[in-house]
């Protein structure tokens, strides 16, 4: 299909854009809208179609055949459109929702404007797919004698488990929460991946032959010994999620809690799962300080927001993003601005440049903290240098304090000590070019070899490790 | 002058990559005869004038004394010889009984012995009486040292013809010519040489390695007053290298060539393939005798000697014989009756057309006569004087007849001959000599009787019901992608044509891909540039056909009303219907016979053999059981089968029944699910097949059509554009190789192999050069079998669609690009930055191939050498001079890009290039800031947009652009809402019309029009250099080596893969080869050739990095030059949409809104370059070389990377690409010629007017003019556009008076203020880039030659004027004000394709006009006197409109320009028009192109906006 030549020069973006603000913070359903069809088509047309599709070849991890989708999505031609998806990507219904969509930042069109809405129309193809009952079950015509075992059920775990079960090996899935999704479920919030998503697809999963055993802590339920018996690999897809702690005085106070259990708790709630102590936290009523910027963050601050914080103060310690590309960051690299996300828009305050001195409180729980402002400067091989900022201290109060500061790495739990997998100095799984660990037949992927990263890359890596242990059971099953 | 340190050499043994079967050559011809049939030595003495004149058409070798080749073919001197044999003189029968063979016989006495003795033996063996021998007095002081090392021994035989005479002992002769041939060749020494010039009872041919002026110094024979004849043909060499080859000196036996036959080899194929069938009564049992008819070892025109001697010893007369092998179009829309029609569709079944330009003088001693090719393509002129004596040559004026004995002066047009039968005394005109021969026989009858016409009994194509369940699996078993479907075969099946594309090729050869290729990928086509010219197959498609027969008879001697039984099909592309109708057929004569084309899935090379020789034998057993079409078919094969790649299937039949003598007993039909692009097509027809029924690709189209993806189109519209799109690209392949018909394309094999090995080519594609050898039929089963597996075992977690492709839009699962995202995004930054680590990571990407190959240079090496330190190097700034820009035109890309490279280059002391289409005079001017705008390189490409006097002057270097990597062999165009106020100014076009260039230059048809081009830039600027930009193929180091000799200053290699423009997404992909082949090509036959001292060489096409530089080096070049590498600094992203006006970064694009975007600066290029320099220091270094200059030509610095184990690689062997001559000339330019024009007759008229032009003062100077006198004028134009630029000087100021016979090129850029009159006439290209000048052209007084009967002047007058006036009292050759975009011009008739490409200005022709006027017409206005109501037939209406002369400002334009051609030439027809006007008006029909109409009606709002659409680059 061709595409049309001018559209980019003729047709301006037009982004899907959110439920407004007051709707939104009332419930918790997604907040972006779907275009209508028409002008769905309309904003693909705005594809160039390029010779060299920076997007497929540099933006995106799936390599996604984004100018040929968008010349199908222009003419409707949906069912094509969705093949052509569905041949880089096992489940365009999550990036289309939660990718920051590397993509649009390396658009050629981006260059001299508005990149094209890659994202939504990726989401337009596949939510059109399942509202048009194109998504039955595809169970593989015929099974392999080979069985796999994937270790999480997170977005590369997903990813590996459904390819490897449509390559026709038999899959299992041992999830240690109570249902599948990993950080998809756990960590990202209903309002930005509704769970009937998730749910929906591991139907389908389920329907095509993958099993899905949930609450099993592997390791401790199920002995290593018992995987190696019953499997013939078994793909390692725990994640990185060792959060980054905050090492400063008045840490140990109740109400300082770490941004994932926060976001886990509630996401429980909604599934109507017994929630744990641990996670069990409301910002209800609350002054509440999220400590760090990113997505994280935000998904915090927007949570906050609907659980009747009184107020929510985003701190970051890095300096504000400039609003534009700047010189060192050209494209098609990512573009290092600053963002504001759904949640954003919703309310709260940001600060940028801030640190944390320490935490005070009464009673053992927190009140507040105090922070002090940062300058940065270039330092030794070019590492950012901070300096706290002379007389620049403040104090915040707070009653809930969220730690969004990343992570360090995978969690080094019984089943990994257990297999004798090998680390980096990152602290993440080594493994080889074929994606295999230290330990013959146990594989690796997502966040638990890479460290934590995006959902695409995930998938892409579930992806990319599922074709690895075809090829390694290929091979050891002709040197059987 | 001899040199002892060329040690003279006849021609080399192929070696390297030089191969003597890539020569070429062309010349001038010419035949004088007494229409009377009187003998007299007058002929003689005049043969040898006209040769003299016509020497500037020739060329002499390495040593400036040795001529390419000179001859004289007359009838026997019997007189001469009573006198001078003294002891044979006595028994020497009558004249016309006794036969003289003319030999060249070896040095070497013993081996003469033995040729002395083999002639006396097989004379006597054949009954005949030998009379003895006479040593020819030869005078070898004239010669040059060259030919007279190689000079034979020159002997003449005398033959008693006991008892046989005339035709019937010439019948004999050669029989016993043959004979002698094959006794003696195999067993002469090597490098003597044994050659029969002639034998025959009526005509001799004196020949040499001579100059004209040396033939008859060297045969005195030919100065002894009683060698009288009464005809007399003459030739004038031009070749292509410079080795003394005294048998390839024309004349042959009968005739002497100008041109070039491109269709030779398909010729020789199908003749060689004739042989067993040959029978006839005049031969008997002598027909063994003669074979094989075509000597091995000839050139071209040799062969059609050969082939005119068969036919006419076998019966015929010489003229049929000429139109059986020359015939001229005879397609619908030619004017001709039934009978001819007949005649040659009927000779069209028994003779594939040879063809090429072509004018060809032939005798058989007693008639004579000259023959033009179809197109027209060479110039021949000829003048009947009352005394009863022709002469006609390739130019007039080269025999001197005073003008009031002058009866009548005309030139032959495209197709037509004239013969003077000089028993019956008369001169027989073109439609005389076609009338009788067309009556000889019924043949209309014959043909109406007996063809079976298959195509289009029913109309429109039935529809075709796609098998939609295996649809997707046989598409995969064939290899087809997403890309097959969207980018190419989408646009055929919808519109009709193949898509467009642009910025060159970057994916690896198809040796180095990792994705199943198709054996069509490893072929290039061939194409023609310089020594022919590609045909325009849209404008002149009116001379070309893909008609085509099965069931060819294969006895060419024999007429009879059964060889009109043919199977006639209009075009090969059989639809299934066509097929199920021939299968239908199976009944009486024609019987179908179909072979499943598959071997045993998975199998290796063996098996893949073994089903190749069964296919074969099968079809050798199905021809001896009687049938007589076998079909190879892929349909429906069993699946454990794989497919044979359909191209070898052909080829292996085809060959197999070639050996077997069978070929022409059967057609070769080919129903397969592969071919789906053009290029398949034509490589199945090139190698053998006769119609190709691509039904996969038919039921793809289908399945697009119904799935909706083509609009409206029906599943049957879809497969008839596709159909018609296939034809269109067909034609467009063989136009490129200037072949016109698809009978004469068939089996002519015009491609070359890349990246298969020897053993498979000779074995199957023989004759294909393969010079770097590849894959065997190992690997081809292979990726055969991969695509089996792929379409019968997919994976099943692979989604029901077909493989990417990535082949024309980088895919990460597609094919490979060298420009990726990192590689561009890495070099931008590196320049932004200014950044050279970065750049080396960006050069590390791309060179090391190691691992993954893309180019052959990714799999050489350097040998380890003693490295220098850097700093002895020389430095960036020397180097960074060598460097230059890519030809892209103002037009293509912005002016923003345009100047931002030219400042660049500037600063650097490079060179930019101002590609096609002028450029802004106020670029001329330095800026403030001391930046130069100017193009250093005036690029002069076909079009000659914008090529002006003062665009002229201000280079210092002028490019012919003869190809471009992209698309060699084609035109392009600007479709007019490109055309903007800006450009359309810089071109001299008129804003909205669309620019068409033409495929060829209309000045080079030939080796000897380069020459002449060459010259004519020289004098509008002398102070220039001149190159030629040539594309690498197989022969382009000959090609190079002829470019040479025609004195160009540089020659530029220009690789396949290069090319920024727009161009036929099968043309970026499939023509011409990599630059390394050509480039080392260029420098090992240009030191054979000692020239390469004279020469500098330049090379470009995909040059990245430093290390390509020195491996161009290594290989041979000086200079190198970036295009893709400057855009992408400055901005360009690849988008490849250049043609679409839609770049993003205002790179190419015109839209000023997108124009804005454009970031590049020159900085950006500059440190590219310096970058470049940098990279290159470092290597040489580690090479241990100084300078580039010591790198030059050391090849035996390369090696072939040991570390590539890519399966598919390991058969390349690059010894010949790596090979070094011995050779004392040095590797590179050490001795650059210098040009004196002093001595021209321009040279001397400037001593009298160049003080006058400087003063601005007038005046008038009066000479006589010759034939030799070319270019005259020019010099003077030059001077005057150097002081006052394009406005020149006040009408009149300058005027040159001459009286005689102008040279070609008169009046060449003349510029204004000058006026040229010439009382006489001229030769071809008169006023060519006409610049304001006037040049009048009008017979003697005294003569009556005006009119549009007597041809005044040559072709292709006004070839791209821009301004000016032109008033031609006579009439005019071919193309008159080709591609005229300002002058105005009157003439008095013109030949045909008048006006073609014409974009402005105005032509009156006061007489009638040859066809197709007006093609490609988008501007300016014609007026035409159509006298007899005919005119609409030979006009080609696609652009224009014919109207009635009615408005009064149109009547009062028209009388304005009769009046002041009447005043300007005295013409009597002008004045009659005049005096009876009223009369007159209605019967001039304006020609009025549709654009420029609209154009018209626009201009009051003329917008620079551009609207934004499909825009071909040019």
């Amino acid at each position: 299909m061709t595409n049309n030549p001018m559209g980019f020069l003729d047709i301006p973006r037009k982004a899907a854009g959110y439920r407004s603000r007051d709707e939104r913070l009332h419930d918790w359903r997604e907040v972006e809208r779907q275009l209508p069809e028409d002008q769905v088509r309309r904003q693909a047309e705005r594809c160039m179609d390029c010779g060299i599709p920076f997007c497929h070849g540099c933006g995106c991890p799936l390599a996604n055949h984004i100018p040929e989708i968008h010349a199908l999505a222009q003419h409707g031609r949906w069912r094509e459109a969705l093949d052509l998806q569905l041949s880089t990507s096992n489940f365009p219904e999550f990036t289309g929702r939660v990718c920051p969509a590397p993509c649009e930042g390396s658009c050629v069109l981006g260059l001299v404007g508005d990149p094209v809405t890659i994202r939504n129309i990726e989401l337009a193809v596949i939510e059109r797919a399942f509202a048009e009952g194109w998504m039955k079950p595809r169970p593989p015509a015929a099974r392999l004698a080979t069985r796999v075992a994937v270790i999480g059920s997170g977005p590369a775990g997903l990813a590996a488990a459904d390819s490897l079960n449509r390559i026709g090996h038999h899959v299992t899935v041992y999830e240690n929460a109570p249902r599948p999704g990993g950080i998809l479920r756990y960590g990202i919030p209903e309002f930005k991946l509704e769970k009937a998503v998730i749910d929906r697809r591991v139907q389908l999963m389920r329907d095509e032959g993958v099993l899905f055993e949930c609450s099993v802590q592997v390791g401790d339920d199920l002995s290593t010994k018992f995987l190696f018996s019953r499997f013939d690999a078994i793909v390692l897809t725990g994640g990185a999620r060792e959060p980054r702690n905050l090492t400063v005085p008045g840490r140990e106070l109740s109400g300082i809690h770490f941004a994932m259990d926060y976001l886990r708790g509630q996401n429980m709630r909604l599934d109507g799962d017994p929630v744990p102590p641990r996670y069990d936290i409301s910002a209800a009523d609350k002054r509440v300080v999220v400590i760090g910027g990113g997505d994280t963050g935000s998904d915090c601050l927007g949570t906050a927001l609907r659980q009747g914080a009184k107020s929510v103060l985003q701190i970051e310690i890095l300096p504000e993003p400039p609003a534009t590309r700047a010189p060192s960051n050209p494209w098609p690299t990512w573009p290092l601005i600053r963002r504001d996300s759904s949640s954003h828009q919703e309310g709260g305050s940001r600060r940028w440049a801030v640190t944390t001195i320490h935490a005070f409180g009464c009673e053992g729980a927190v009140s507040g903290l105090r922070c002090a402002g940062v300058e940065w400067s270039p330092g030794d091989g070019g590492r950012p240098q901070m300096r706290i900022q002379p007389d620049s201290e403040f104090d915040v109060e707070a009653e809930l304090v969220l730690l969004a500061m990343g992570f360090t790495g995978p969690r080094k739990n019984k089943l990994l000590q257990e297999l004798g997998v090998s680390f980096d100095s990152r602290g993440t799984v080594i493994r080889d070019a074929e994606n295999m660990t230290s330990v013959p037949g146990v594989f690796a992927a997502g966040d638990l070899a890479r460290g934590a990263s995006l959902v695409v890359r995930a998938i892409a890596d579930g992806r990319a490790t599922a074709e690895s242990v075809h090829h390694w059971l290929a091979n050891t099953a002709m040197k059987r | 002058m001899p040199n002892d340190d060329q040690p003279a050499q006849r021609r080399p043994e192929a070696q390297g990559l030089y191969d003597p079967a890539n020569e070429h050559d062309a010349c001038g011809v010419g035949f004088l005869a007494n229409i009377n049939g009187q003998t007299s030595h007058q002929i003689i003495t005049d043969a040898i004038t006209v040769l003299c004149n016509l020497v500037h058409r020739g060329a002499v070798g390495g040593d400036a004394a040795t001529g390419d080749g000179a001859g004289i073919l007359t009838q026997i001197p019997d007189a001469l010889f009573r006198a001078k044999t003294e002891v044979i003189a006595d028994r020497l029968p009558p004249a016309d009984t006794y036969g003289v063979g003319m030999f060249f016989m070896p040095q070497d006495p013993a081996a003469r012995a033995l040729c002395l003795s083999a002639v006396v033996e097989v004379v006597k063996d054949e009954t005949l009486g030998f009379l003895g021998w006479r040593d020819v007095p030869t005078d070898s002081s004239v010669l040059g040292g060259q030919a007279l090392a190689t000079c034979p021994v020159v002997m003449q035989g005398f033959v008693d013809g006991c008892g046989l005479a005339g035709e019937a002992l010439d019948r004999k002769l050669y029989a016993v010519r043959k004979q002698i041939q094959a006794r003696v060749l195999p067993l002469l020494p090597p490098g003597q040489v044994f050659y029969a010039a002639s034998f025959s009872c009526r005509t001799i041919v004196y020949k040499g390695m001579l100059t004209g002026g040396q033939v008859s110094g060297f045969y005195r024979d030919l100065s002894d007053t009683r060698y009288a004849s009464a005809v007399a043909v003459v030739h004038q060499r031009y070749s292509t290298n410079t080795f003394p080859s005294w048998e390839l000196a024309q004349p042959f036996r009968f005739l002497g060539h100008n041109g070039e036959i491109n269709t030779l080899r398909g010729n020789l194929n199908q003749m060689q393939a004739r042989e067993h069938a040959l029978a006839s009564d005049l031969f008997g049992a002598d027909i063994h005798k003669i074979l094989p008819v075509v000597d091995a070892g000839g050139s071209d025109s040799a062969a059609l000697d050969n082939a005119v001697e068969l036919l006419y010893r076998g019966g015929r007369s010489l003229q049929h014989a000429m139109m059986m092998l020359i015939p001229e179009a005879w397609g619908a829309k030619y004017p001709i009756g039934p009978d001819q029609r007949g005649f040659f569709e009927y000779h069209a079944g028994l003779m594939e057309p040879w063809d090429g330009p072509a004018t060809v003088a032939f005798t058989d001693g007693r008639c004579v006569g000259a023959i033009l090719d179809r197109n027209g393509l060479r110039p021949a002129r000829y003048t009947v004087t009352r005394d009863g004596f022709i002469v006609l040559a390739s130019e007039t004026g080269v025999l001197d007849i005073a003008p009031e004995n002058v009866a009548e002066k005309g030139a032959l047009r495209p197709g037509q001959t004239l013969v003077v039968d000089l028993q019956k005394h008369r001169v027989m005109k073109n439609v005389e000599v076609k009338g009788l021969l067309a009556r000889r026989h019924p043949y209309r009858r014959w043909v109406e009787e007996n063809a079976i016409t298959i195509q289009g009994l029913f109309g429109a194509v039935a529809p075709i019901i796609p098998d939609t369940a295996t649809l997707l699996q046989r598409q995969r078993l064939f290899g087809y992608t997403r890309e097959d479907l969207d980018v190419l075969l989408e646009p055929m099946a919808s519109k009709g044509h193949e898509a467009v594309g642009s910025m060159g090729h970057d994916v690896p050869l198809a040796v180095f891909s990792e994705k199943p290729q198709t054996l069509y990928n490893y072929f290039k086509q061939l194409f023609a540039q310089v020594t022919n010219p590609p045909i325009d197959p849209i404008r002149e498609q009116l001379v070309m056909s893909l008609m085509t027969f099965i069931g060819n008879p294969a006895n060419i001697l024999s007429e009879v009303p059964g060889h009109a039984r043919l199977v006639k099909l209009q075009h090969p592309v059989l639809s299934n219907e066509d097929l199920r109708r021939i299968r239908n057929l199976n009944s009486g004569e024609f019987r179908t016979h179909t072979l499943q084309a598959g071997f045993p899935a998975g199998g290796a090379g063996a098996a893949l053999q073994a089903a190749l020789l069964q296919l074969a034998q099968r079809a050798e057993s199905a021809v001896y059981q009687g049938e007589n079409i076998v079909v190879l078919s892929d349909c429906g094969l069993a699946s454990d089968e794989t497919p044979i790649p359909m191209l070898l299937a052909v080829a292996a039949v085809h060959r197999h029944l070639i050996n077997k003598g069978l070929r022409t007993r059967v057609g070769l039909l080919v129903e397969s699910g592969e071919p789906r692009e053009v290029m398949h097509v034509a490589l199945l027809l090139g190698y053998g097949a006769t119609a190709v029924n691509p039904y996969l690709a038919f039921e793809t189209v289908a399945q697009m059509a119904l799935d909706t993806r083509l609009g409206a189109i029906t599943p049957a519209k879809a497969i008839e554009n596709y159909i018609a799109a296939l034809g269109e690209g067909l034609r467009k392949i063989m136009s490129k190789m200037g072949i016109s018909t698809l009978r004469s394309y068939r089996s002519a094999q015009v491609f070359e192999a890349l990246g298969i090995s020897r053993d498979v080519v000779d074995v199957y594609f023989t004759g294909t050069a393969s010079r770097v050898g590849g894959i065997g039929l190992d690997e081809i089963a292979a990726e055969a079998n991969a695509r089996w597996c792929a379409a019968r075992e997919p994976r099943q977690d692979q989604m029901p669609i077909l493989p990417s492709g990535g082949f024309y839009k980088l895919r990460k699962d597609g094919e490979r690009h060298l420009w990726t995202t990192e590689t561009i995004t890495a070099l931008q930054q590196a320049v932004r930055e200014n950044d050279y680590a970065r750049y080396q990571t960006y050069a590390a990407l791309i060179n090391d191939q190691t691992h993954r190959q893309f180019t052959l240079r990714g799999m050489f090496a350097f040998k380890a050498a003693d490295p220098v330190p850097l700093e002895e190097v020389e430095p960036i700034t020397s180097i960074m001079r060598r460097f230059v820009t890519g030809a892209m035109s103002f037009g293509s890309i912005s002016r923003e890009a345009h100047e931002t490279i030219a400042i660049a280059m500037n600063r650097i002391g490079g060179r930019s290039n101002s590609g096609e289409g002028g450029e802004d005079p106020e670029r001329y001017t330095i800026l403030p800031n001391g930046d130069n705008r100017c193009s250093a390189i005036k690029q002069i490409a076909s079009g000659r947009f914008g090529v002006t006097t003062e665009y002229l002057v201000n280079a210092r270097e002028l490019q012919i652009k003869i190809a471009q990597g992209a698309k060699p062999g084609e035109g392009g165009q600007l479709p007019g809402h490109k055309v903007n106020a800006e450009i359309a100014r810089v071109r001299h076009a008129t804003p909205g019309v669309t620019l068409i260039s033409p495929p060829p230059h209309h000045d080079i048809y030939s080796i000897e029009d380069i020459k002449q081009l060459i010259y004519d830039l020289r004098n509008v600027n002398p102070g220039s250099e001149v190159s030629v930009k040539l594309v690498s193929e197989l022969g382009v180091g000959t090609v190079a080596a002829g470019v040479a000799k025609a004195e160009a200053d540089r020659v530029l290699i220009s690789g396949y893969d290069g090319g920024t423009g727009a161009s036929p997404l099968t043309s970026i992909k499939h023509a011409g080869a990599p630059w390394e082949i050509g480039l080392a090509e260029t420098q090992q036959t240009l030191l054979l050739n000692h020239l390469r001292d004279k020469v500098r060489v330049q090379v470009d096409g995909q040059l990245k990095t430093g290390r390509d530089i020195v491996i161009g080096a290594l290989l041979g070049a000086e200079e190198f030059g970036f295009a893709t590498g400057a855009l992408v600094c400055m901005g360009c992203v690849m988008m490849r949409k250049c043609h679409q006006n839609t770049c993003p970064v205002g790179v190419a694009t015109q839209d000023p809104k997108l124009r804005a975007c454009f970031t590049g600066r020159p900085e950006h290029l500059v440190n590219f370059c310096r970058f470049l320099a940098q990279d290159v220091r470092e290597r040489l270094a580690a090479l241990g070389l100084r300078s580039l200059d010591e790198a030059v030509g050391r090849s035996d610095l390369l090696e072939t990377n040991e570390a590539v184990t890519f399966w598919k690689a390991r058969g390349l062997d690059f010894s010949n690409v790596f090979y070094r001559p011995q050779t004392r000339t040095p590797p590179r330019c050490v001795n650059p010629r210098h040009i004196d024009l002093g001595d021209t007759l321009d040279a001397r008229l400037l001593e009298q007017i160049g003080p006058a032009i400087e003063a601005g003062e007038k005046i008038v100077t009066h000479s006589p003019i010759r034939n030799v006198h070319r270019t005259v004028g020019t010099q003077v134009a030059g001077r005057i556009a150097q002081k006052y630029g394009h406005r020149g000087l006040p009408d009149d100021t300058v005027v040159m008076r001459f009286t005689g016979v102008a040279g070609q090129s008169f009046g060449a850029w003349a510029a204004s203020g000058q006026t040229l009159i010439l009382e006489g006439e001229a030769n071809d290209y008169v006023g060519k880039g006409l610049s304001g000048g006037r040049i009048v052209v009008r017979p003697p007084a005294g003569a009556d030659t005006s009119g549009d009967a007597h041809t005044i002047a040559g072709n292709v007058l006004l070839y791209g004027a821009t301004c000016g006036e032109a008033y031609i009292a006579g009439r005019a050759g071919e193309r008159f004000a080709i591609r005229n975009s300002g002058a105005v011009a009157v003439v008095e008739g013109v030949g045909d394709h008048g006006c073609e490409y014409m974009t402005g200005g105005r032509v009156v022709v006061l007489g009638r006009t040859g066809l197709n006027f007006a093609a490609g017409m988008s501007g300016g206005l014609a007026y035409v006197y159509d006298e007899d109501g005919l005119f609409d037939a030979r006009c080609n209406l696609d652009m224009v409109d014919l109207e009635q002369v009615v408005s009064e400002a149109d009547i009062a334009e028209l009388r304005g320009l009769i009046e002041r051609h009447a005043a300007a030439t005295g013409s009597a027809r002008a004045a009659t028009m005049l005096a009876a006007w009223d009369e007159t008006v209605p019967r001039f029909v304006k020609v009025f192109p549709m654009e420029y109409r609209k154009i018209l009606g626009q201009m009051m709002r003329e917008d620079e906006q551009t609207a934004r659409q499909e825009v071909a680059r040019d």
